[in-house]
Protein backbone atom coordinates (compact mmCIF):
# COMPACT_ATOMS: atom_id res chain seq x y z
CA UNK A 1 0.00 0.00 0.00
CA UNK A 2 1.30 3.41 -0.91
CA UNK A 3 2.02 5.64 2.06
CA UNK A 4 -0.46 8.42 2.56
CA UNK A 5 0.92 11.75 1.45
CA UNK A 6 1.23 14.13 4.38
CA UNK A 7 -0.99 17.17 4.10
CA UNK A 8 1.39 19.38 5.99
CA UNK A 9 5.10 19.45 6.52
CA UNK A 10 4.94 20.15 10.27
CA UNK A 11 5.99 16.69 11.34
CA UNK A 12 8.88 16.54 8.89
CA UNK A 13 9.94 20.07 9.76
CA UNK A 14 10.17 19.05 13.42
CA UNK A 15 12.68 16.36 12.50
CA UNK A 16 14.78 18.43 10.12
CA UNK A 17 18.15 19.71 11.13
CA UNK A 18 17.90 23.43 11.57
CA UNK A 19 20.18 26.44 11.59
CA UNK A 20 19.68 29.74 13.31
CA UNK A 21 17.28 31.86 11.27
CA UNK A 22 19.38 34.99 11.52
CA UNK A 23 22.49 33.16 10.32
CA UNK A 24 20.52 31.83 7.38
CA UNK A 25 19.07 35.22 6.48
CA UNK A 26 22.40 37.01 6.74
CA UNK A 27 24.23 34.34 4.76
CA UNK A 28 21.73 34.64 1.94
CA UNK A 29 21.99 38.43 2.19
CA UNK A 30 25.75 38.29 1.94
CA UNK A 31 25.46 36.08 -1.14
CA UNK A 32 23.16 38.55 -2.87
CA UNK A 33 25.36 41.45 -1.81
CA UNK A 34 28.43 39.73 -3.28
CA UNK A 35 26.62 38.96 -6.52
CA UNK A 36 25.64 42.61 -6.83
CA UNK A 37 29.25 43.65 -6.36
CA UNK A 38 30.62 41.06 -8.78
CA UNK A 39 28.07 41.25 -11.58
CA UNK A 40 27.14 44.93 -11.23
CA UNK A 41 24.00 44.56 -13.39
CA UNK A 42 20.81 43.85 -11.44
CA UNK A 43 19.46 41.80 -14.36
CA UNK A 44 22.52 39.57 -14.26
CA UNK A 45 22.09 39.07 -10.53
CA UNK A 46 18.49 37.95 -11.07
CA UNK A 47 19.69 35.42 -13.65
CA UNK A 48 22.48 34.17 -11.44
CA UNK A 49 20.18 33.75 -8.43
CA UNK A 50 17.76 31.80 -10.59
CA UNK A 51 20.58 29.58 -11.81
CA UNK A 52 21.79 29.01 -8.25
CA UNK A 53 18.26 28.12 -7.21
CA UNK A 54 18.00 25.70 -10.12
CA UNK A 55 21.18 23.97 -9.01
CA UNK A 56 19.79 23.70 -5.49
CA UNK A 57 16.41 22.50 -6.74
CA UNK A 58 17.69 19.59 -8.81
CA UNK A 59 19.45 18.23 -5.72
CA UNK A 60 16.86 19.21 -3.15
CA UNK A 61 14.08 17.26 -4.81
CA UNK A 62 15.83 14.02 -3.95
CA UNK A 63 16.04 14.88 -0.29
CA UNK A 64 12.46 16.07 -0.38
CA UNK A 65 11.16 12.81 -1.83
CA UNK A 66 13.29 10.72 0.50
CA UNK A 67 12.15 12.43 3.66
CA UNK A 68 8.60 13.50 2.96
CA UNK A 69 7.09 10.16 1.90
CA UNK A 70 4.78 11.83 -0.56
CA UNK A 71 3.31 9.52 -3.12
CA UNK A 72 3.06 10.25 -6.83
CA UNK A 73 0.92 13.30 -7.50
CA UNK A 74 -2.02 12.64 -9.76
CA UNK A 75 -2.09 16.08 -11.35
CA UNK A 76 -0.40 19.44 -11.31
CA UNK A 77 -2.88 20.76 -8.75
CA UNK A 78 -1.70 18.24 -6.24
CA UNK A 79 1.92 19.01 -7.08
CA UNK A 80 1.40 22.67 -6.33
CA UNK A 81 -0.31 21.87 -3.04
CA UNK A 82 2.53 19.61 -1.99
CA UNK A 83 5.13 22.27 -2.82
CA UNK A 84 3.28 24.92 -0.87
CA UNK A 85 2.24 22.88 2.16
CA UNK A 86 5.04 20.35 2.52
CA UNK A 87 8.02 21.66 0.55
CA UNK A 88 8.06 25.20 1.87
CA UNK A 89 7.38 24.02 5.41
CA UNK A 90 10.13 21.47 5.28
CA UNK A 91 12.91 23.72 4.03
CA UNK A 92 11.89 27.25 4.99
CA UNK A 93 9.61 26.64 7.94
CA UNK A 94 6.75 28.63 6.45
CA UNK A 95 3.58 27.54 4.75
CA UNK A 96 2.42 28.95 1.46
CA UNK A 97 -1.01 28.89 -0.09
CA UNK A 98 -2.02 28.10 -3.66
CA UNK A 99 -4.57 30.08 -5.60
CA UNK A 100 -5.40 31.79 -8.89
CA UNK A 101 -5.76 28.64 -10.94
CA UNK A 102 -6.42 29.06 -14.62
CA UNK A 103 -9.07 27.00 -16.40
CA UNK A 104 -6.77 24.18 -17.61
CA UNK A 105 -5.11 23.71 -14.24
CA UNK A 106 -1.65 24.39 -15.62
CA UNK A 107 -0.94 27.76 -14.07
CA UNK A 108 -1.26 28.85 -10.48
CA UNK A 109 0.13 31.19 -7.88
CA UNK A 110 2.00 30.20 -4.76
CA UNK A 111 1.52 32.90 -2.16
CA UNK A 112 3.91 33.42 0.71
CA UNK A 113 2.82 35.69 3.54
CA UNK A 114 5.96 35.22 5.49
CA UNK A 115 9.43 34.87 4.04
CA UNK A 116 12.49 34.25 6.23
CA UNK A 117 14.86 35.32 3.45
CA UNK A 118 13.92 38.96 3.65
CA UNK A 119 14.14 39.83 7.34
CA UNK A 120 15.94 43.17 7.70
CA UNK A 121 16.06 43.74 3.94
CA UNK A 122 15.07 47.00 2.35
CA UNK A 123 15.77 47.60 -1.32
CA UNK A 124 17.83 50.75 -1.90
CA UNK A 125 17.12 52.93 -4.96
CA UNK A 126 20.05 51.44 -6.84
CA UNK A 127 18.62 47.91 -6.83
CA UNK A 128 15.01 48.57 -7.81
CA UNK A 129 14.90 45.86 -10.48
CA UNK A 130 16.24 43.19 -8.17
CA UNK A 131 14.16 40.12 -7.41
CA UNK A 132 15.76 39.50 -4.05
CA UNK A 133 14.23 36.07 -3.58
CA UNK A 134 14.77 34.91 -7.15
CA UNK A 135 16.55 31.87 -5.79
CA UNK A 136 13.17 30.44 -4.73
CA UNK A 137 11.79 30.47 -8.25
CA UNK A 138 14.93 28.66 -9.41
CA UNK A 139 14.54 26.03 -6.72
CA UNK A 140 10.97 25.25 -7.75
CA UNK A 141 11.87 25.16 -11.44
CA UNK A 142 14.83 22.87 -10.83
CA UNK A 143 12.95 20.53 -8.52
CA UNK A 144 10.00 20.12 -10.86
CA UNK A 145 12.27 19.57 -13.82
CA UNK A 146 13.77 16.54 -12.09
CA UNK A 147 10.31 15.01 -11.76
CA UNK A 148 9.68 15.57 -15.47
CA UNK A 149 7.74 18.79 -15.38
CA UNK A 150 8.99 21.75 -17.38
CA UNK A 151 7.80 24.89 -15.66
CA UNK A 152 8.20 28.59 -15.83
CA UNK A 153 8.28 30.41 -12.50
CA UNK A 154 7.89 34.19 -12.29
CA UNK A 155 7.37 36.70 -9.50
CA UNK A 156 4.04 38.48 -9.54
CA UNK A 157 4.14 40.26 -6.22
CA UNK A 158 7.09 41.11 -4.01
CA UNK A 159 6.82 42.68 -0.56
CA UNK A 160 10.17 44.41 -1.02
CA UNK A 161 8.56 46.34 -3.87
CA UNK A 162 5.64 47.42 -1.75
CA UNK A 163 3.16 44.61 -2.40
CA UNK A 164 1.32 42.89 0.43
CA UNK A 165 2.63 39.34 -0.11
CA UNK A 166 5.01 37.26 -2.16
CA UNK A 167 3.37 35.66 -5.14
CA UNK A 168 5.12 33.19 -7.41
CA UNK A 169 3.41 32.20 -10.61
CA UNK A 170 4.13 28.63 -11.57
CA UNK A 171 3.22 27.71 -15.13
CA UNK A 172 3.39 24.16 -16.38
CA UNK A 173 4.85 24.22 -19.89
CA UNK A 174 4.89 20.50 -20.63
CA UNK A 175 5.23 17.18 -18.96
CA UNK A 176 8.22 15.32 -20.26
CA UNK A 177 7.50 11.61 -20.53
CA UNK A 178 10.00 9.41 -18.79
CA UNK A 179 12.51 7.98 -21.19
CA UNK A 180 15.15 5.39 -20.71
CA UNK A 181 18.50 6.42 -22.02
CA UNK A 182 19.07 3.03 -23.65
CA UNK A 183 16.99 0.29 -25.17
CA UNK A 184 16.63 -3.07 -23.49
CA UNK A 185 18.26 -5.06 -26.25
CA UNK A 186 21.34 -2.89 -26.57
CA UNK B 1 8.62 68.48 22.51
CA UNK B 2 11.84 70.45 22.28
CA UNK B 3 11.84 73.66 20.33
CA UNK B 4 15.25 73.08 18.81
CA UNK B 5 16.70 69.68 18.20
CA UNK B 6 19.10 68.46 15.59
CA UNK B 7 20.04 64.80 15.30
CA UNK B 8 23.08 63.53 13.41
CA UNK B 9 24.66 60.10 13.04
CA UNK B 10 28.38 60.12 12.40
CA UNK B 11 30.04 56.97 11.11
CA UNK B 12 33.26 55.63 12.56
CA UNK B 13 35.25 57.28 9.78
CA UNK B 14 33.90 60.73 10.64
CA UNK B 15 31.31 60.91 7.87
CA UNK B 16 27.81 62.14 8.69
CA UNK B 17 25.48 59.40 7.45
CA UNK B 18 22.16 60.73 8.65
CA UNK B 19 20.83 64.16 9.57
CA UNK B 20 17.47 65.34 10.79
CA UNK B 21 16.11 68.58 12.17
CA UNK B 22 13.58 67.33 14.68
CA UNK B 23 12.71 70.53 16.55
CA UNK B 24 9.35 72.22 16.42
CA UNK B 25 10.69 75.78 16.17
CA UNK B 26 10.29 77.69 12.93
CA UNK B 27 13.41 77.13 10.88
CA UNK B 28 15.93 79.88 10.66
CA UNK B 29 17.72 79.80 7.39
CA UNK B 30 21.20 79.37 8.78
CA UNK B 31 20.11 77.03 11.58
CA UNK B 32 21.17 73.83 9.83
CA UNK B 33 24.70 75.09 9.21
CA UNK B 34 24.99 76.42 12.74
CA UNK B 35 23.86 73.12 14.20
CA UNK B 36 26.28 71.17 12.03
CA UNK B 37 29.04 73.49 13.11
CA UNK B 38 28.38 73.01 16.82
CA UNK B 39 28.11 69.25 16.49
CA UNK B 40 31.26 69.10 14.44
CA UNK B 41 33.12 71.06 17.10
CA UNK B 42 31.91 68.60 19.74
CA UNK B 43 33.37 65.59 17.94
CA UNK B 44 36.79 66.12 19.50
CA UNK B 45 35.33 65.97 22.99
CA UNK B 46 33.50 62.78 22.10
CA UNK B 47 36.77 61.29 20.91
CA UNK B 48 38.36 61.93 24.31
CA UNK B 49 35.38 60.95 26.42
CA UNK B 50 34.38 57.78 24.58
CA UNK B 51 37.37 55.85 25.85
CA UNK B 52 37.09 56.96 29.48
CA UNK B 53 33.81 55.20 30.16
CA UNK B 54 32.14 51.94 29.28
CA UNK B 55 28.73 53.59 29.12
CA UNK B 56 27.34 54.22 25.65
CA UNK B 57 25.33 57.26 26.64
CA UNK B 58 27.75 60.11 27.33
CA UNK B 59 25.10 62.61 28.52
CA UNK B 60 25.61 66.29 27.81
CA UNK B 61 29.19 66.81 26.74
CA UNK B 62 29.20 70.31 25.31
CA UNK B 63 27.11 73.46 25.21
CA UNK B 64 26.75 76.49 23.00
CA UNK B 65 24.75 79.35 24.45
CA UNK B 66 21.51 77.62 25.46
CA UNK B 67 22.06 74.58 23.23
CA UNK B 68 23.37 71.32 24.66
CA UNK B 69 25.07 68.44 22.87
CA UNK B 70 24.27 64.90 24.03
CA UNK B 71 26.07 61.94 22.55
CA UNK B 72 25.63 58.18 22.39
CA UNK B 73 28.47 56.01 21.09
CA UNK B 74 27.71 52.52 19.80
CA UNK B 75 30.07 49.59 20.16
CA UNK B 76 31.14 50.05 16.54
CA UNK B 77 32.06 53.65 17.31
CA UNK B 78 29.19 55.14 15.38
CA UNK B 79 28.15 58.32 17.13
CA UNK B 80 24.60 59.53 17.59
CA UNK B 81 24.71 63.25 18.35
CA UNK B 82 21.78 65.30 19.47
CA UNK B 83 21.76 69.07 19.79
CA UNK B 84 18.89 70.20 21.97
CA UNK B 85 17.66 72.93 24.28
CA UNK B 86 15.50 70.82 26.57
CA UNK B 87 16.61 69.29 29.86
CA UNK B 88 15.26 65.82 29.73
CA UNK B 89 18.03 63.30 30.32
CA UNK B 90 15.78 60.27 30.66
CA UNK B 91 13.89 61.06 27.48
CA UNK B 92 17.10 61.58 25.55
CA UNK B 93 18.51 58.32 26.84
CA UNK B 94 15.42 56.41 25.75
CA UNK B 95 15.51 58.20 22.42
CA UNK B 96 19.11 57.12 21.83
CA UNK B 97 18.44 53.55 22.87
CA UNK B 98 15.52 53.19 20.50
CA UNK B 99 17.41 54.82 17.65
CA UNK B 100 20.20 52.36 18.35
CA UNK B 101 17.76 49.50 17.80
CA UNK B 102 16.65 51.04 14.52
CA UNK B 103 20.25 51.57 13.49
CA UNK B 104 21.06 47.90 14.13
CA UNK B 105 18.17 46.91 11.87
CA UNK B 106 19.59 49.14 9.15
CA UNK B 107 23.02 47.61 9.68
CA UNK B 108 21.60 44.10 9.32
CA UNK B 109 20.22 44.91 5.89
CA UNK B 110 22.59 43.07 3.55
CA UNK B 111 22.09 45.71 0.88
CA UNK B 112 23.28 48.52 3.15
CA UNK B 113 26.99 49.20 3.08
CA UNK B 114 28.21 50.04 6.60
CA UNK B 115 29.45 53.61 6.72
CA UNK B 116 27.36 54.81 3.80
CA UNK B 117 24.45 57.28 3.98
CA UNK B 118 21.22 56.03 5.48
CA UNK B 119 18.62 56.74 2.81
CA UNK B 120 15.82 54.56 4.13
CA UNK B 121 12.63 56.59 4.43
CA UNK B 122 11.29 54.08 6.92
CA UNK B 123 14.20 54.85 9.25
CA UNK B 124 13.63 58.58 8.81
CA UNK B 125 9.95 58.35 9.72
CA UNK B 126 10.67 56.21 12.75
CA UNK B 127 13.38 58.55 14.05
CA UNK B 128 11.08 61.55 13.71
CA UNK B 129 8.33 59.71 15.52
CA UNK B 130 10.73 58.84 18.35
CA UNK B 131 11.83 62.46 18.55
CA UNK B 132 8.22 63.58 18.97
CA UNK B 133 7.70 60.98 21.65
CA UNK B 134 10.77 61.52 23.80
CA UNK B 135 12.20 64.99 23.25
Amino acid sequence: MAPVAPRSGDAIFANMERVNAELFTLTYGATVRQLLTDLEEVEEVNKQLDQMGYNIGIRLIDEFLAKSNVSRCVDFRETAEVIAKVGFKMFLGVTASVSNWDADGTCCSIILEDNPLVDFVELPDTCQGLYYCNILSGVIRGALEMVSMKTEVTWIRDMLRGDDAYELQVKLLKQVPEEYPYKDDE
Amino acid sequence: MATTACFIIVSRNEIPIYEAEVGSAAKREDAAQLHQFILHAALDIVQDLAWTTSAMFLKAIDRFNDLVVSVYVTAGHTRFMLLHDSRNDDGIKSFFQEVHELYIKILLNPLYLPGSRITSSHFDTKVRALARKYL
